[in-house]
């Protein structure tokens, strides 16, 4: 009986650590590391399951990385920046005061400490920074941006260091300033749910304090419990609440940030509405630390809901997805927070590799995860019932489940949570974040599958390179992760996808980064998204605003 | 023998994903405005008889019964979109729960009524812990029992029953009629489907009050006090190594 007992506490005490959960735990950032050997934008390797067959274990060892700049030769240092001289790091020394700001590797060697910010967590980037500065106020931070512009020194702004581009790792000797230290809540209306927050607060603190309040960050994303929301504003992240609650452009009310010659850009408003002048914090958010650093921000949060549901499709075909979508957002409508789809490959990959169970029986082609949260329960189930019965009499979908308590969200959720993970599984995997016209969506899923089958690329044995090609995302946001798994690299794999899926996107008029931004890997395909005019507008406000270029260097455009 | 005649108590409980919270008062935890769902021990007794039917095994019939507030008809839907054939809705106000030997009485009334000759029931409820209701079940039954199942298996009157025990396994066999508690590594309980879930809500749900059974309310116990495990103490953030040693010192640990 012993053992049992045993279980049934340990389930308790589990549960007691995550406090008022709503959502299931997700996928921490660190299950997901995937290590940089290809070339092109979308290439990435994972680690190899261990025996239990989860994906974890420790991320491989810090000189594996290849240096940034050897995986990209064309770019040059620039010639006008400094070098980090002895006196500079003396001069930040006693900007700063305490030994604990100031990591030094110009004086002594110190490659250990700084590796960390050197190289990013996909293990795919890699910089030679030598000097790393961790301010603890707007103040200093200005200060040190000041002196780094006298001194054409040039700056890499970074947060929690999560992104998926290589925009927060310097690539040549930049400084970098990482805003770790500057982790304090300013204040919090109830009223009004207006939060004023450092730029280094982490982003589940950030939610864990809100929820307190009973209020919600209207973000959300895998990387919570290290991202900071300074860094998830510089880069406008999207995830998994936006088809709620709407991008950051939206929710941010105002910014705290310094400009490269010190200026304090003082916008942190708590006003919803201020029509006075040119909206210049918009600027900042998805700027990606090019123009400034964001130190504080006010953000309009959210009531937290208290009735989350969460159901699980089958269809038949895409045409049904878009149809149940149609549905869900006519009869859900203020209650749908998130309409997921997986394509049925991204489903049994998901199976095979982690030996659950499919929440469905039978096969179906495409699959939505729906999930609702609302303020009244019964008010919820009885839309939802409503909604349920509705698309499986008129056969939108082929069958679904509906989970019946937390444990069976969180499962739920895995199956689509899991995909990125599972992935990796037998090597590699290209990976592709698009905007595209949501009629349109899965076509390009089609067509890649199509093109790499045409190649004989795409095989069940060893003798080919690519296993599939699958599609999934946030349906609700028209967002689809395009991946292909590969058993190993092969250039006539990566001959075959680019530029042909950059293409592909650009006569639809897409994006060829949707949430994940421009950094390091995307900036030399702006051009698929952006027209010339439009890039040549954006080079002037980088050029007034950070006239010497010494923010975030050889990034963005 | 005819068939198998499974009755299968569920009881609605805060969802054990939730942390309970314990109300001003300090007499019960705060119940309203929590998300609740079946207890996840008596999925698996319904998972169970469901499965039992599968494996082909006569089944004539799986009853799904609960005692509590007019709330405690979801988890009966719940269950019958799981396989049970219909529920039986025993009203009782959420603040006169019934203790466990009030349950064993209702049961036992009930097994009579409906003529079953096997009970499947959760070892424990998560919100009560009291793991007591089987037992005294088979005690006023006068049945034959086997708590903490990890595997059934049924062949004609012969039920066997693996179950749990310090360092290791027992195998029992008893013949019908017989109770049957269930333990966490018996099965892994199914999602409701949707057209399963539009079935049960035409399945029949007989509502009834504990006089229906000839019993009355009445508790043995008092609840004195309900408080909360004393708060884990927050650990203290040091600057650097230089903090760090210095703290360690001002503690004594160096």
């Amino acid at each position: 009986m012993a053992t049992s007992c045993r279980f049934a506490a340990s389930l308790r005490r589990a549960s007691l650590n995550a406090r008022a959960p709503t959502r299931p735990r997700r996928f921490q950032p660190a299950a997901v590391h995937v290590r940089w050997t290809g070339s092109t934008s979308a290439t990435s390797e994972p680690h190899q399951p261990d025996d239990k067959e989860t994906v974890k274990g420790a991320p491989a060892p810090a000189k594996a990385i290849t240096f940034t700049s050897d995986t990209y030769p064309d770019i040059q240092r620039e010639p006008g920046f400094s070098k980090l001289t002895q006196e500079h790091v003396e001069h930040f020394r006693e900007l700063l005061g305490t030994e604990s700001a100031v990591v030094d590797g110009v004086s002594k060697d110190a490659s250990e400490d700084i590796e960390p910010f050197n190289s990013d967590w996909m293990r795919k980037y890699r910089g030679h920074a030598k000097l790393v500065l961790k301010p603890q106020s707007t103040e200093e931070v200005s200060q040190i941006l000041k002196f780094c512009n006298d001194n054409k020194l040039a700056v890499v702004p970074q947060g929690g260091n999560t992104g998926l581009v290589g925009g927060s790792v310097p690539v040549f000797d930049e400084i970098v300033i990482n805003l770790q230290k500057m982790d304090k809540i300013r204040s919090f209306d109830e009223v009004s749910g207006i939060l004023v927050a450092d730029a280094g607060v982490i982003l589940e603190v950030a939610d864990n304090f809100l929820a307190e309040k009973n209020h919600i960050f209207p973000l959300d994303l895998g990387a919570k419990g290290s991202c900071q929301i300074g860094g998830n504003v510089a880069t406008n992240a999207g995830g998994l609440r936006l088809l709620r609650y709407g991008s950051l452009h939206g929710n941010v009310l105002g910014i705290e940030a310094v400009l490269p010659d010190g200026t304090i850009l003082d916008d942190l408003s708590t006003l919803r509405k201020n029509n006075t002048g040119y909206d210049l914090k918009q600027l900042f958010i998805g700027g990606e630390g090019t123009i400034g650093i964001i130190t504080g921000i006010s953000i309009l949060t959210p009531q937290r809901s208290p009735a989350i549901n969460v159901a699980y499709f089958g269809l038949a075909s895409y045409e049904k997805t878009q149809q149940a979508f149609r549905e869900a957002k006519g009869q859900l409508s203020e209650i749908l927070s998130a309409f997921e789809l997986m394509d049925g490959n991204s489903q049994h990959i998901v199976n095979k590799v982690t030996g659950k169970k499919m929440p469905l029986e039978g096969d179906h082609p495409f699959y939505c995860l729906i999930e609702t949260s609302g303020s009244n329960t019964d008010h919820d189930s009885e839309k939802l019932q409503a909604f349920l019965e509705h698309v499986m009499e008129n056969d939108i979908v082929e069958d679904g489940v509906l989970a019946q308590d937390q444990t069976q969200i969180q499962e739920l959720w895995s199956f689509r949570e899991g995909i990125s993970e599972c992935l990796g599984h037998w090597g590699g995997v290209y990976k592709y974040d698009l905007s595209l016209p949501i009629a349109q969506m899965y076509d390009l899923v089609n067509d890649v599958r199509d093109r790499l089958t045409k190649a004989k690329l795409i095989g069940d044995d060893d003798s080919y390179p690519a296993l599939d090609v699958i599609g999934y995302g946030h349906m609700g946001d028209a967002n689809l992760h395009l991946n292909i798994p590969v058993r190993r690299y092969d250039k006539k794999v990566e001959k075959e996808l680019e530029p042909y899926v950059y293409e592909w996107v650009q006569s639809r008029k897409g994006s060829i980064s949707a949430e994940h931004g421009l950094g390091i890997a995307k900036k030399a395909y702006i051009g698929y998204s952006k027209s010339d005019s439009m890039i040549k507008l954006m080079k002037q406000i980088k050029g007034l605003y950070d006239p010497n270029g010494i923010m975030n260097p050889y990034k963005y455009m | 023998m005819s068939g198998l005649r499974i009755l299968v108590p569920v009881k609605r409980v805060i969802d054990y994903a939730v942390k309970p919270r314990v109300n001003r008062t300090q007499t019960a935890v705060e119940t309203s405005s929590v998300k609740h769902s079946m207890n996840p021990f008596d999925e698996l007794s319904i998972e169970e008889a469901v499965r039992l039917r599968e494996r082909k095994i006569p089944v004539e019939s799986i009853t799904a019964i609960s005692a509590g507030p007019p709330k405690a008809q979801d988890i009966l839907r719940t269950a019958m979109a799981m396989g049970a054939d219909k529920g039986i809705h025993v009203a009782v106000d959420e603040q006169d729960a019934l203790e466990p030997l009030g349950v064993a009485k209702l049961l036992a009334k009930v097994v009579q009524g409906e003529k079953s000759n096997l009970v499947i029931l959760g070892k424990q409820s998560i919100d009560d812990d009291a793991g007591q209701t089987g037992q005294m079940l088979a005690g006023l039954l006068g049945w034959a029992q086997a708590t903490q199942a990890s595997k059934v298996s049924v062949e004609g009157d012969s039920v066997t029953v693996v179950r749990e025990v310090d360092g290791g396994v027992e195998t029992l066999r008893a013949a019908l009629p017989m109770v049957v508690t269930t333990d966490l590594r018996l099965n892994e309980p199914r999602y409701a489907s949707l057209p399963n879930i539009m079935k049960a809500k035409k399945k029949p749900l007989e509502k009834k009050k504990l006089a229906d059974y000839g019993l009355e309310l009445g508790a043995r116990l008092k609840t004195v006090r309900v408080t909360e495990p004393p708060p884990r103490k927050g650990g203290v953030k040091v600057d650097d190594v230089d903090g760090m040693i210095g703290k360690l010192k001002e503690l004594g640990a160096l």
